[in-house]
């Protein structure tokens, strides 16, 4: 039984100190949530924990005595494992090369293939986690990774898990699980913390939760003292209730998009909808239901057939310039991956889709900045100074930047995957009046979103898919948590009747 | 917290400075060196000789730094040049008799190197991009098919241009307009072009989008395909215009034409500070780097301290030094 304390722990980087005193406990069989805005210093405190860090001042004390990390490897060696948000796995190894990466058992000068794959096979079973040793990493699903990385830190006798957002990359019956294995090793006396931005798991699963603002701890209580508004209030030092603007233009009559029996091979079919003028379409489901699939198809980044009409007009788009062109666009849920070049700055970025608007012959820069003063000032994007590389703003400045990006090219449709995906509440609230006010300008909506809260919130009508197809659509006061989850899961609705 | 965001400011400026300057200076000093130890290294004809043999490197080179920035390779460049010298050939021999004019003559020549060097760079980016093969192994592969037609094709020996019409291309590698020879003339052009086209159209913009992250620019509406295939064909046409320029000199292809001429350019765009991953490219760099090149093997040739055989190594060397003077500090921080 192990227990981690910071004690009056500040950090500084150069002249900016970023934590200033905290004071977190991590006690065996507790389950402790570290919540606050992007910037609020949670990853530093971790950091600091795993010995990722060393603190500027103040103590880290492992069972009452003053320990030092000089490593990561230092801290692992004294039970304290940290699970970074962006899986730390080889994708391209096994499961139990993974889980014994760097600690390989041996029998004389070779491998111990057979105990390694024994031990494995144990750690995940004891996570109750079907993916077998022998897997590649690349194959599994992002909640096995998750169970992987547990397994791994496991294997190294780990008695405080660090984890940081665990759930960002998982649906909710994905995050269900993970909690179940929490809750086991909780009972086996594990320390744990982890960071979300999903208010409603940090009240069901933890013991204890710390709210950190601006690099100080704001708040410190058992987990039932603190209501997710009090604990949103605490981050954020400001009344949140209203984080849905309400909806200020009526939804037009005229339908500006027909979409007939839409499939793509192997993960959409026969998906059919309408939309009509500044209105927004919700799309709701678990991850691998065929949403995201299913618009890229739309668009013309995967092969599809079906019937779309674009204003009554049948077309017919099988490159993604053809459906911009046509004034439909598609925002990625993955601005790292697909959204953004992280190398690059905010202008080359912001062009990107629309550099056209911006060349005769050659490109017009002075025409590029100044498209950039306006987007930066329309979308409040904040940057350290106009030259940074992409890749160094916060996720929210990224997702600013890749709206605004989006929006350059003037389209009339948008499609927008997960519009707040792991960007912290303040940064939300912004998004969300963006969208409202794209949909007053007469602009059409359709906002994919995991976030139950958000597409409830956000969307005048929500269509609900489950296994690559529509399980149903609910509108106006019929928008429910307890409805959509029903659809999604294939309780109610269409989906089950063709099953 | 201002002072450290200045510092911090001041310190990436340097950064990038050197980064920029670098290739400059490599340059310059090689220069100045090359003045201090002959006297006849400044001499007009010096100068203009080694201008003109970095030409047809220099051309290629230019290609290819769109290829590289747009994240590809292409190894069969060398082999492509000795292929397209051998068709020229062939054709210009084969039409001496039937074509009166010599200029309609010089012409066809042209036309079938350009021609043949646009196949050869769209066959490269068909397999590349439609067929989605890796750029390493499909030059690797049309490196070696080249190489060995242009031997099938000089039965194992030279294929010589005609005597006669030596004399009619001669100028196109002797002659030049104010005293400037054409392979520099041509090769200034190019580069220039390149240079705007790399800064300033949309076509370097693309390139160097796909080279960063080709999902990104797919997701952008860039026709990532087109432009990928773009790179392959202007390279293969720019190897054209370089062997347009070289088979005047030698008036001969055999199967030891061309040989290494990828691995030079490929090292003149690395030199020049386009990274070799792809997604930044600068064509002025690669002039540089193409100048630096040839400017140690000058050099070497001209004085005896070192001998000339050691070029290969002095080259590695800067090429090594390029690499590590430009890279990212990012590990260390």
């Amino acid at each position: 039984m192990t227990t981690l304390r910071l004690d009056r722990v500040s950090r500084a980087f150069g002249a900016v100190q970023v934590l200033f005193d905290v004071d977190v406990t991590l006690r065996p069989g507790e389950v402790h949530a570290l919540v606050g805005e992007n910037g609020a210093g949670k990853s530093t405190t971790m950091k600091i924990m795993s010995g990722f860090l060393a603190p500027s001042a103040g103590r880290i004390m492992i069972d009452g005595r003053e320990v030092r990390f000089a490593t990561s490897e230092e801290a692992e060696a004294a039970g304290v494992v940290l699970i970074h948000q962006e899986f730390n796995l080889a994708d391209e190894l096994t499961v139990e090369q993974n889980v014994f990466l760097g600690r390989e058992l041996k029998r004389g000068p070779f491998l111990d293939g057979r105990a390694m794959r024994a031990r494995t096979a144990a750690l995940l079973e004891r996570l109750d986690c079907a993916a077998s040793p022998d897997a590649r990493v690349r194959d599994l699903s992002n909640p096995a990774k998750q169970m992987v990385e547990i397994a791994k830190a496991l294997n190294r006798d780990a008695r405080i898990l660090v984890m940081d957002e665990p759930t960002a990359v998982l649906t909710t019956r994905e995050a269900d699980v993970l909690f179940e294995q929490v809750d086991g090793l909780r009972a086996d006396g594990v320390a744990i913390l982890f960071t979300s931005h999903k208010l409603d798991e940090v009240a069901r699963i933890a013991d204890v939760v710390t709210v950190m603002r601006d690099g100080r701890v704001v708040a410190h209580e058992p987990a039932g003292a603190l209501s997710e508004d009090a604990m949103a209030e605490a981050m954020v030092g400001r009344d949140v209730s209203s984080l849905f603007p309400t909806r200020a233009a009526p939804v037009g009559a005229e339908v500006v998009l027909s979409v007939r029996g839409l499939t793509v091979p192997g993960h959409a079919s026969d998906v059919s909808f309408d939309l009509r003028r500044g209105e927004i379409l919700g799309v709701a489901g678990l991850v691998g239901s065929g949403r995201t699939e299913a618009m890229e198809g739309l668009v013309g980044l995967r092969a599809a057939s079906g019937e779309v009409r674009l204003g009554g007009e049948l077309v017919r788009w099988t490159a993604p310039r053809q459906a911009l062109d046509a004034g439909v666009a598609y925002l990625t849920e993955d601005r790292k991956g697909r959204g953004l070049l992280l190398a690059k700055g905010m202008r080359e970025n912001l062009t990107l889709q629309s550099l056209r608007d911006f060349t005769r012959v050659l490109i017009d820069e002075a025409a590029e900045e100044r498209a950039l003063d306006r987007a930066i000032a329309a979308f409040d994007v904040r940057a350290p100074h106009r030259g940074v590389a992409v890749g160094n703003l916060s996720g929210g400045n990224q997702q600013k930047l890749l709206l605004a990006k989006t929006m350059l090219a003037e389209p009339d449709i948008v499609v927008i995957d997960e519009p707040t995906r792991g960007i912290d509440i303040g940064t939300k609230q912004q998004i969300y009046e963006f969208v409202h006010a794209l949909a007053a300008a007469g602009k059409s909506i359709i906002v994919i979103s995991s976030e139950m809260q958000e597409v409830i919130g956000l969307a005048d009508r929500v269509l609900v898919m489950r296994a690559g197809r529509v399980a149903g659509e609910v509108e106006g006061d019929r928008i429910t948590e307890d409805r959509i989850v029903r659809l999604a899961m294939g309780l109610d609705g269409t989906a089950r009747a063709a099953a | 917290m201002s002072v450290a965001a200045d510092g911090k400011r001041a310190g990436t400026g340097l950064h990038l400075d050197l980064k920029v300057l670098g290739p400059i200076l490599a340059l310059l000093a090689l220069v100045l060196t090359g003045a201090a130890l002959n006297d006849n290294f400044l001499s007009y004809a010096n100068v203009t000789n080694v201008l003109s043999r970095s030409a047809f490197i220099g051309i290629i080179a230019v290609g290819m730094t769109f290829v590289i920035t747009a994240g590809g390779l292409d190894l069969s460049v060398g082999s492509m040049a000795a292929f397209i010298a051998a068709l020229m050939i062939l054709v210009m021999n084969a039409l001496m008799q039937n074509v009166g004019s010599e200029v309609a003559l010089v012409l066809l020549g042209m036309g079938a190197a350009l021609g043949v060097g646009l196949l050869a760079g769209t066959l490269n980016g068909f397999l590349i991009t439609t067929m989605r093969i890796e750029a390493f192994i499909v030059t690797l592969g049309t490196m070696g098919i080249f190489r060995s037609l242009v031997t099938w094709l000089a039965d194992g020996g030279t294929l010589s241009l005609d005597f006669t019409l030596r004399t009619v291309l001669r100028p196109i590698y002797y002659g030049g307009v104010l005293g400037v020879s054409w392979p520099i003339v041509v090769f200034a052009v190019v580069a220039l072009a390149g240079e705007v086209a790399m800064r300033r159209s949309a076509f370097g913009r693309h390139c160097a989008a796909i080279g960063s992250n080709d999902q990104v620019a797919r997701y952008s509406a860039v026709n990532v395909g087109g432009v990928r295939m773009a790179t392959y064909v202007l390279l293969g046409l720019l190897v054209g215009v370089a062997t347009i320029m070289y088979v005047p000199r030698l008036g001969s292809a055999s199967s030891s034409t061309g040989v290494l001429w990828e691995l030079e350019a490929i090292a003149a765009v690395i030199i020049g500070g386009t990274m070799l991953k792809g997604g930044f490219g600068r064509v002025w760099g690669t002039v540089v780097g193409v100048l630096i090149l040839s400017l140690i093997d000058n050099i070497l040739n001209l004085t005896d301290g070192v001998s000339p055989y050691l070029n290969g190594a002095i080259q590695g060397v800067i090429i090594i030094l390029a690499v590590i003077l430009q890279r990212d500090r990012k590990a260390g921080t």
